[in-house]
């Protein structure tokens, strides 16, 4: 959902930049005609581009939508439950997949990669936003004591709920490092694959093309 | 602390595995059901961190819980040597026997006469709309025996309501807390009776220093342990004769 918005925002301020610059070379224009010329891109402030916010739980896309209704995004946006491994979407239908910090939530990994260079365009591109694995062996051993010492006691002491930030802690350890990532990326047929480490590793992009 | 790096396979949620796996965690397995084995550094700050938000927002009675599990550790062993060296008490540890809605005939205490333990006790949870089944299940007591001490401890406490004649608004528990700390020496419940008062008003102040505390601090000193009174045989017992066999002075 956060995603979306970006993106929404990100298309919505090139065009309007683009519209700008078009404005600027017809400098004898009327007001009428410029007022006009707004508006008709108000209406598309978009253009074609459009975005589908896909998850498995409805909750979670019901509080999508609220935020979005809060922050005024109400065009080009869709919601859609479906499964990662069994998206409900034709093949070579998007521009970019993205998903953030879900994969590591999925059974059959593989099945979710090979999901999504299905509904992928030639030329579209898979980007993964993920935890993912610490080298460095002394900031690894503080984030090690940080997060099993640390995190459940939060958990417990803000939310009430030692078990699940336990789970969050073990299933971030239980996700493939980068470069074993990688290579499933590469195995359900993406190339020019590479990964970006944010924060030492604690967080990593990955990103593939569909060529 | 050291850091911890879960060497078993981890629980399994995702329905990878059939069922539920136990997790061996700092050496130990789970001792009872509920039980969440923890480190020292965990247990110091889950005890900084339920003290201060038991403070911060009162209403959360399980933050009261887990303080008073995570330090407990000198008080708890000394209750249950309390309790082993005294005939009742002895019994309480083997019977173990559980103050709940499903364990307790709600019919029958009602029917018995005014003044007897169990009216003026159903009386107490009627009036203040309190059920003993709300008491949280202990977590991060690391021994068996212990836990069921400290919950004994908890589902005790509405009787300790009814014997001292205290409402559950914040200055009844207050005075039950002061006399609790006396009686058990648990940090929570010192912590609750010195930090409790912060909450209240002037006027409340004032009967609490002159009235309550002085009688419920020399009730809670001359009393005998309450861990050690097999309340579920003595629900036809008089309140009034109970208090006297106990200790307890009447209250003002």
């Amino acid at each position: 959902g956060d995603i979306a918005f970006r993106f929404i925002n990100y298309v919505c301020s090139v065009r309007e930049r683009q519209l700008q610059q078009k404005l600027k070379h017809h400098q004898n224009l009327s007001w009428q005609e410029i007022a006009e010329s707004y508006l008709e891109d108000k209406f598309k402030s978009l253009g074609d581009s459009q975005v589908v916010v896909c998850d498995i739980n409805k909750e979670m896309l019901k509080v999508g939508k609220q935020k979005a209704q809060q922050l005024g995004y109400s065009e080009g946006l869709s919601w859609v439950l479906g499964n990662a491994e069994e998206l409900p979407f034709d093949d070579d239908k998007f521009d970019v997949y993205t998903i953030a910090f879900g994969i590591r939530n999925v059974t059959r990994i593989d099945l979710a990669l090979q999901e999504a260079y299905r509904v992928l365009k030639p030329g579209g591109r898979f980007l993964c936003l993920e935890f993912s694995h610490v080298s460095n062996p002394l900031f690894s051993r503080l984030y090690d004591l940080y997060s099993f010492q640390v995190i459940p006691v939060l958990g417990e002491v803000i939310a009430g709920d030692w078990k699940s930030y336990q789970y969050l802690v073990e299933s971030i350890r239980r996700f493939p490092p980068q470069e074993e990532f990688m290579a499933m990326i590469e195995d359900a047929g993406f190339l020019k694959v590479d990964y970006q480490n944010l924060n030492l590793g604690i967080v990593a992009i990955h990103s593939g093309f569909k060529l | 602390g050291r850091a911890r790096l879960s060497h078993t396979e981890p629980r399994a949620r995702d329905g990878l595995f059939g069922e539920e796996e136990e997790e061996e965690e700092e050496g130990c397995y789970q001792l009872y059901p509920g039980h969440i084995p923890t480190s020292p550094l965990q247990k110091a700050l889950l005890a900084a961190g339920s003290a201060f938000m038991a403070l911060y927002d009162p209403y959360r009675h399980d933050m009261v819980a887990v303080l008073g599990e995570t330090t407990g550790c000198l008080a708890l062993p000394n209750l249950r040597d309390k309790m082993k060296h005294h005939p009742e008490g002895y019994r309480i540890l083997q019977e173990r026997p559980r103050i709940r809605l499903s364990t307790l005939d709600m019919a029958r205490l009602r029917g018995l006469p005014d003044g007897s333990l169990g009216r003026e006790y159903v009386r107490f949870l009627e009036d203040n709309k309190v059920s003993p089944d709300t008491r949280m299940p202990p977590k991060f007591v690391d021994d068996e025996e212990l836990a069921y001490v400290i919950q004994r401890y908890r589902e005790v406490h509405d009787l300790m309501h009814t014997l001292l004649g205290m409402p559950t608004n914040m200055l009844g528990e207050v005075v039950v807390k002061w006399f609790e700390a006396i009686q058990t020496g648990l940090p929570m419940c010192v912590l609750g009776a010195v930090f409790g008062p912060v909450r209240l008003s002037a006027r409340k102040l004032q009967v609490l220093a002159t009235e309550l505390l002085p009688w419920a601090i020399r009730s809670g000193r001359n009393a005998s342990c309450i861990l050690n009174v097999y309340y579920e045989q003595r629900w036809e017992q008089p309140v009034e004769s109970l208090r006297e066999e106990i200790g307890i002075f009447p209250p003002p």
